[in-house]
């Protein structure tokens, strides 16, 4: 007991105190060195006690140097200094004597001042909240561990995950419609967010059934828009599922009765969603997806299904990425794709029908690209004058005309996602080092010799750009650039050999569903208005070429010749479809257009369908989709 | 009208007898209405009338007056001893002193002002004195001038430089007792028969004259340093320490590097230990037995240390097992004396104003809103009719003057019965959920936090002066415009409060500096506009969060002050601190209006009782004490921490307290019995917060050791029955229930817990500085 209570503390020695003595220029006595060793033991012992108050209520539970100091000084005595560093203190011994020595080396200040690693500041102090524990449970496992969602799984959640999954991909649709619904709506499904991804992750053994395909991309359209959820890195699986979707030569397409094309502009138009929604999320997969996209694109060996599903998420993730990556390879696509489409054989007739669809596809693109180039151009030049409010109106009006289920609006500028670098990085398919925006005009003649006057047609029709009436804003770029710019192009492309083309069928009988919608950026317009215009086109075409300034109405669509069509009356269904003509391209040999149809349709049951495979304009026909569907991706004609 | 403003008028010329008896001044302005006002305290009033003149007396006259103040009869056992002998005797030891150090000009001065030292010597005992009253009898005189020296003699001795001057007498009168003792050599020997006869006694006695031990240890080892048996102390220190009981390591550890008569001076734990009477709970039968065994062997040594220096409570009846004894014991200085918690305590609460009109707009609307107008109804009423009754054990409305409601405190009362009437109830199978507030990058160190009321602002204090106030809502903090501003808008206007706010200084966080040590206590107004800190600089500051300036540096304890706490109604504060006394002071007064004296060691934390009209404390000297902000008694005494009290918190009714200690336990205490009665075994290291829920069916406390521990406090309080034997013995038997009561455990990952706080809708919050070590 004895030796243990003593040897609790540490205990000067006598010699110590000599020593210090001596250094100070004082001789002690023995007797002297031992009172005075024995009673700085008993103040260092004090002091120390004192000291752990003042740590007690710091709530620390390490003495710091500070703490002692505060115990001197409230018991009147020096404090000390030059021990506040965070860092210990070595306490070394001297090897020649018994000496020990707190060691304190040399610090060269020139260098400390002129160190180029200039120390980091200490961040600002803050406070973070987060919920630690729901309802007092939940999980007991300390807080940092990531909650496996396994243990987290309370019954009701099971249960309700077993009907949920059951629900969608089973046979009854209307119980499926409920079950989406709540996946969308419900608040407390956290938890099982896992689980239902990991569902959806098995589109990859249901690629032979597309019924399923479809159903669990509607859920992944449920859980993106289920607003109480976060999805996190679950993005990313969603995203490569809708991506599997997208490009993979589905088992179901051998077959081509099966429409898996509808299925892949669904997938499409989910992937444009979950980007516009969950930007912040998936940023970084932008320029994975790209690339995977281009890939595609740029090769040969994939089926055209692919090649399609490549086009339409191109489209899908916006015209920027179109012009950034399909633009520029479209004159190589163009050979292959020209080659399925010339290849008149009866054993291609199925690829062939498929090129039709590739080609209708990049058709919407572009045409796309190209009323979204216009319009940025409008607004860049608006903007100079009257700046923001500009591009905030425009952004605004997109987002009124975009109805619920249509994809999400697209704003002019592109989310900071840097297309043009990566494309440099991983440039496979890229033919050039640096990209140049390729001007509007320039752009469009490029095209023009692609596709002639199909792509004419687009134009002539509608509004003009992107649902945004035309006054106001529009008017002073009319003035301003068009007769300017465009006026000697439009001078070469009205030379261009024109495709006529005219059709006489009634919308309203057809119940098809390309009639109906409208892309919707074009949603304002009505029908009857759009039909009226394109009565006009003819005669505002030869108005444009000589462009005046100074026109207040519909002008900025001028910019692009308009096909010919004749009146579409309104009267009995009968079709009468002629196509003559023969494009000539700069970078191509030229597209011929010599299909002639029978005017009565073979199958009568199924017409639209008919024409589906033949027409070099493909319609989004073989069964009425939903109309969101259709809208931006069905390359309907307006009939 | 301001509350002071009253006071004054009803106190007009006090200001020349305010030193003296400032203790008593401002609250006990008009005693002629408060006895009339005062009706079912007959014993309260007494103790009133008795103690007044004196006090008021006392200015000119000298000590004798204290040794008969309180509710308190003299202890039996002593003397008393004669206070102006004594008194003379510390001045004939000055002179000594003096002469002794050749210091004649001084001892000529002393001389001279002799009579006038005297007196002031005597006020500021009055001074100190008030609120220790409570029954440290006949011991009052020394160990009041101690505490004359602790909260008055202290900042001269930071001043002069010979503070030695003003401790000398005190510890030769102190100490002077030692010095008759008997031979030192047969020191073990006495301490060894003693200790032998105690082990021989029947069990049942056993445990009780086991108490014995300790504080004769430490006399007997004492009394041999201080007559310089240097070596005979240390060889008795050995043979005898172990046997002390393990929750005395603490102060062992202390004692045993104190080997020399000169370490004795500065050691005011010691003195502590010699001034006040060490108090021991024994059974009349365990003491008989003690009494004839000491008599028979004429073992006088112990039986002089034994009547000098302990106080025997003696009881009627069964002897205590060792559990309860070791349940109460472990405070510096013994047990409770039964006498002293029988004072009566109003612990109900106030009754609610009523503030009819705007509620039940309010509740038209709620009901509007979620279309349940009957169940609303019925609620309405039930809570109309509860707050109608007053509370049989509640304090008088006026018992001490309160500031009157402002229309901004009545729209915020609106909002909180708003809000809690949509409060979770919680109870054991329906927890609350925690949302811990983490303080990142606090590399200052964080040493103390707030919440207000309503969880919309968050302060900290921390280790380098500042304290920082935070919004936990998405509001930011702003600033009131300047002077030259404000006088620019237009004061007409509806929105005049929206305009005075300059909205470029907005910011999610403020700080303020002003303090020169670390922040150890934070703590928020109720009406959210001020915030109260204290530091080791020994101030309290008053900020303004309308400005986020400092408004009012509190200046009186002169020691760090380690915590603070505002009154629930406002205008009120306490602080503690170093100096062993807590202070009660308003914020308009630049002295404080009561100084709580009687903790023989630190006072770490302070808390106000939810009724504002009592104040409690707690101490490094393991004992928390309720005091009475009316009178300045001390009116409870509790003891059974084995380390310093670091959290105290009161059940929302008013009728508990939960305390929190180093010892990692949580004790439960019954205010108005005056008893223990309950002990929440399971933290690992010094509980740091403590709090009730909203309707205080949980207690959580937070721990160093970074767990939130959910208790179940309805069951504790319905487990212990107290009946009327208990009540009056005091003897408890604790139920080891720990397990049982405990509800839950929840970790962090790194972050010590803080503080706690329960929103107004039972949601827990806890707070605590991340530490990435």
């Amino acid at each position: 007991m004895t030796e243990r209570e003593e040897r609790r503390f540490a205990e000067v020695p006598r010699e110590s105190i000599k020593l210090m003595a001596e250094s100070s220029g004082v001789e002690l006595s023995e007797e002297v060195a031992a009172l005075l060793a024995e009673d700085v033991c008993y103040r260092l012992r004090e002091a120390t006690q004192n000291s752990s108050q003042f740590m007690r209520h710091a709530k620390r539970r390490k003495l710091s140097v500070e703490d002692l100091n505060r115990a001197l000084r409230w018991s009147n005595t020096e404090t000390i200094c030059g021990y506040g560093a965070q860092d210990a203190l070595p306490f070394r011994p001297l090897k020649e004597g018994e000496l020990f020595f707190v060691e304190d080396r040399e610090i060269n200040l020139v260098e400390l001042a002129l160190a180029t690693n200039i120390p980091k500041g200490c961040a600002e102090t803050m406070v973070r909240v987060h919920v630690s524990y729901l309802d007092g449970k939940g999980n007991l496992e300390p807080q940092g561990t990531v909650p496996t969602a396994v243990q987290s799984l309370s019954e009701d959640l099971l249960k309700y995950y077993q009907q949920i999954t059951r629900a969608i991909l089973g046979e009854d649709p209307h119980l499926m419609k409920v079950a989406l619904l709540d996946l969308q709506s419900n608040s407390k499904i956290a938890a099982l967010l896992p689980y239902f991804v990991y569902v959806i992750s098995g589109v990859k053994s249901v690629s032979h059934d597309l019924d399923q395909l479809n159903r669990l991309l509607h859920m992944v359209k449920s859980l993106v828009q289920n607003p109480y959820l976060y999805l996190g890195s679950y993005v990313r699986s969603l995203v490569s599922s809708v991506m599997y979707c997208i490009l993979e030569p589905l088992a179901a397409s051998i077959n081509p009765l099966n429409d898996h094309w509808t299925l892949r502009d669904y997938a499409a138009l989910l992937l444009s969603h979950i980007f516009w929604t969950h930007g912040d999320l998936v940023s970084g997969l932008y320029h994975q997806i790209l690339l995977s996209l281009q890939k595609v694109l740029s090769d040969p060996v994939r089926p055209l299904c692919s090649h399609y599903g490549a086009v339409v998420g191109l489209h899908a993730l916006g015209w920027k990425a179109v012009e950034r990556v399909l633009y520029p390879h479209l004159p190589a696509y163009w050979a292959n794709l020209q080659a399925v489409l010339d290849d008149y054989s009866v054993s291609n007739a199925q690829v062939k029908a498929d090129g039709h669809k590739v080609y209708g596809a990049i058709l919407v693109a572009v045409e796309r690209l190209l009323k979204m180039k216009a319009l940025s151009l409008t607004l860049a030049a608006e903007g100079s004058g009257a700046g923001l409010p500009g591009t905030t109106t425009g952004a605004v009006s997109f987002r009124e005309n975009s109805p619920g289920l249509s994809p999400p609006p697209e704003p002019l500028s592109e989310p900071p996602l840097g297309i043009a670098s990566h494309l440099q990085a991983g440039g496979a398919g890229c033919p050039w080092e640096e990209w140049t925006p390729v001007s509007l005009p320039a752009m469009y003649c490029e095209l023009y010799s692609f596709f002639g006057d199909s792509l004419a047609v687009r134009f002539s029709t509608g509004l003009p750009l992107g649902g945004v009436p035309p006054p106001g804003p529009c008017q002073p770029l009319e003035g301003r650039k068009e007769p300017a710019s465009s006026a000697p192009n439009l001078e070469n492309t009205r030379k261009m050999p024109q495709l006529t083309a005219s059709m006489n069928i009634s919308p309203r009988q057809d119940g098809s569903p390309r009639m109906e919608p409208q892309p919707p950026s074009l949603a304002a317009t009505v029908p009857g208005r759009s039909l009226a215009r394109s009565s006009s086109s003819s005669v505002s075409r030869s108005r444009s070429s000589s462009s005046r300034p100074g026109r207040s109405t519909s002008q900025s669509r001028d910019i692009f010749p308009k096909a010919r069509f004749p009146l579409p009356q309104a009267g009995p269904p009968a079709f009468s479809f002629i196509i003559g003509g023969r494009q000539m391209g700069r970078r191509c040999q030229g597209r011929r257009f010599q299909t002639s149809f029978s005017p009565t349709p073979p199958l009568t049951t199924h017409p639209p369908r008919a024409y589906a495979h033949k027409l070099p304009v493909i319609g989004r026909v073989s069964k009425p989709v939903r109309r969101w569907t259709c809208s931006h991706y069905s390359l309907h004609l307006p009939l | 009208m301001c509350l002071w403003c009253r006071i004054r008028q009803k106190i007009p010329k006090k200001k020349k007898t305010y030193y003296a008896a400032h203790v008593m001044t401002p609250l006990l302005s008009a005693p002629g209405k408060k006895m009339a006002a005062v009706q079912d305290a007959p014993m309260e009033l007494d103790a009133e009338k008795e103690t007044k003149p004196e006090i008021l007396s006392d200015g000119t006259s000298n000590l004798s007056g204290n040794t008969a103040s309180g509710t308190l009869s003299s202890p039996p056992l002593t003397a008393g001893g004669a206070p102006k002998q004594e008194d003379q005797q510390t001045l004939i030891a000055v002179l000594q002193f003096l002469r002794r150090n050749k210091l004649t000009e001084s001892v000529e001065i002393l001389r001279r002002e002799a009579c006038l030292e005297d007196q002031e010597d005597s006020q500021t005992l009055d001074g100190s004195g008030g609120g220790k009253g409570d029954g440290d009898g006949g011991d009052a005189n020394s160990l009041l001038s101690r505490v004359s020296i602790a909260s008055a003699a202290a900042p001269q001795s930071t001043l002069t430089p010979i503070p030695v001057k003003n401790d000398q007498p005190d510890v030769s009168v102190v100490l002077s007792a030692y010095s008759q003792q008997g031979d030192p050599s047969l020191y073990q020997v006495y301490y060894s028969s003693l200790k032998n006869f105690i082990e021989s006694v029947l069990d049942c006695h056993r445990a009780e004259l086991s108490q014995l031990f300790y504080p004769l240890f430490v006399h007997m080892y004492l009394e041999l340093v201080y007559n310089n048996h240097e070596n005979k102390a240390k060889a008795f220190f050995e043979k005898f320490s172990g046997d002390q009981e393990c929750y005395y390591q603490d102060d062992l550890r202390i004692l045993c590097g104190l080997t020399k008569k000169e370490h004795l001076k500065g050691n005011e734990a010691l003195l502590d230990f010699r001034t006040s009477r060490f108090v021991l709970r024994i059974s009349r039968d365990s003491y008989q037995l003690l009494k004839r065994h000491l008599q028979e062997r004429h073992n006088n040594q112990i039986w002089n240390i034994i009547q000098e220096h302990l106080y025997i409570d003696i009881f009627d009846g069964m002897p205590r097992s060792k559990s309860q004894i070791d349940s109460m014991s472990g405070s510096f200085a013994g047990e409770t004396r039964r006498e002293v918690n029988k004072a009566k305590v109003f612990y109900g609460l106030l009754k609610e104003p009523e503030i009819e009109v705007p509620l039940d707009d309010e509740d038209d609307e709620a009901e509007n809103e979620e279309g349940k107008p009957k169940k609303k109804k019925t609620k309405k009423d039930s809570m109309g009719s509860k707050s109608k009754k007053q509370d049989p054990n509640a304090p008088q409305q006026n018992r001490i003057p309160l500031p009157e409601l402002k229309d901004s405190d009545k729209l915020d009362k609106i909002m909180y019965m708003k809000e809690s009437t949509k409060r979770i109830r919680l109870g054991p199978e329906n927890l609350p959920s925690i949302c811990f507030y983490s303080f990142l990058n606090a590399y200052q160190g964080l040493t103390a936090v707030d919440f207000t009321d309503d969880s919309s602002l968050l302060a900290g204090g921390f280790a380098d002066s500042t304290v920082r106030v935070w919004s936990a809502t998405p509001k930011k903090l702003r600033k009131v415009k300047s002077a030259a501003e404000l006088n620019l808008i237009d004061k007409e206007s509806d929105d005049v409060l929206e305009r005075i706010m300059d909205e470029k200084t907005a910011s999610e966080s403020k700080n303020l500096y002003g303090h020169s040590g670390p922040v150890y206590g934070v703590s928020f107004s109720p009406d959210r506009n001020y915030l109260l800190s204290s530091s080791e600089d020994g101030t309290v500051r008053l900020w303004s969060l309308q400005t986020f300036t400092c408004l009012v540096g509190y200046k009186g304890h002169n020691y760090p002050v380690w915590d603070t706490h505002f009154s629930p109604f406002g205008y009120y504060f306490v602080s503690g601190g170093h100096d062993r006394v807590a202070r009660l002071w308003a914020t308009d007064h630049y002295q404080p209006l009561r100084i709580f004296a009687g903790h023989l060691a630190d006072v770490t934390c302070t808390r106000f009782h939810p009724n504002s009209n009592y104040v409690v404390t707690g101490s490094t000297d393991r004992t928390i004490r309720l005091w009475d902000v009316l009178n300045g008694n001390c009116v409870r005494f509790f003891t059974g921490h084995k380390g310093p009290i670091h959290s105290l918190a009161f059940s929302p009714n008013g009728k508990f307290l939960a305390s929190g200690s180093t010892d990692g336990r949580v004790l439960l205490w019954d205010i108005g019995h005056g008893l223990m009665i309950g002990e929440l075994k399971g933290h690992t290291d010094t509980i740091y917060a403590l709090k009730f829920s909203r309707d205080g069916e949980i207690l959580a406390s937070g721990s160093m050791d970074n767990t939130v521990r959910l208790w179940d406090s309805m069951k504790a309080f319905d487990d212990m029955e107290t009946d009327d034997f208990t009540a009056a013995t005091g003897h408890i038997h604790l139920p080891d229930n720990s397990q049982e009561l405990l509800l839950g455990m929840y970790h962090s990952k790194s972050t010590p817990v803080t503080h706690l706080h329960f929103t107004r809708r039972n949601l827990l919050l806890a707070a605590g500085a991340y530490n990435s070590q």
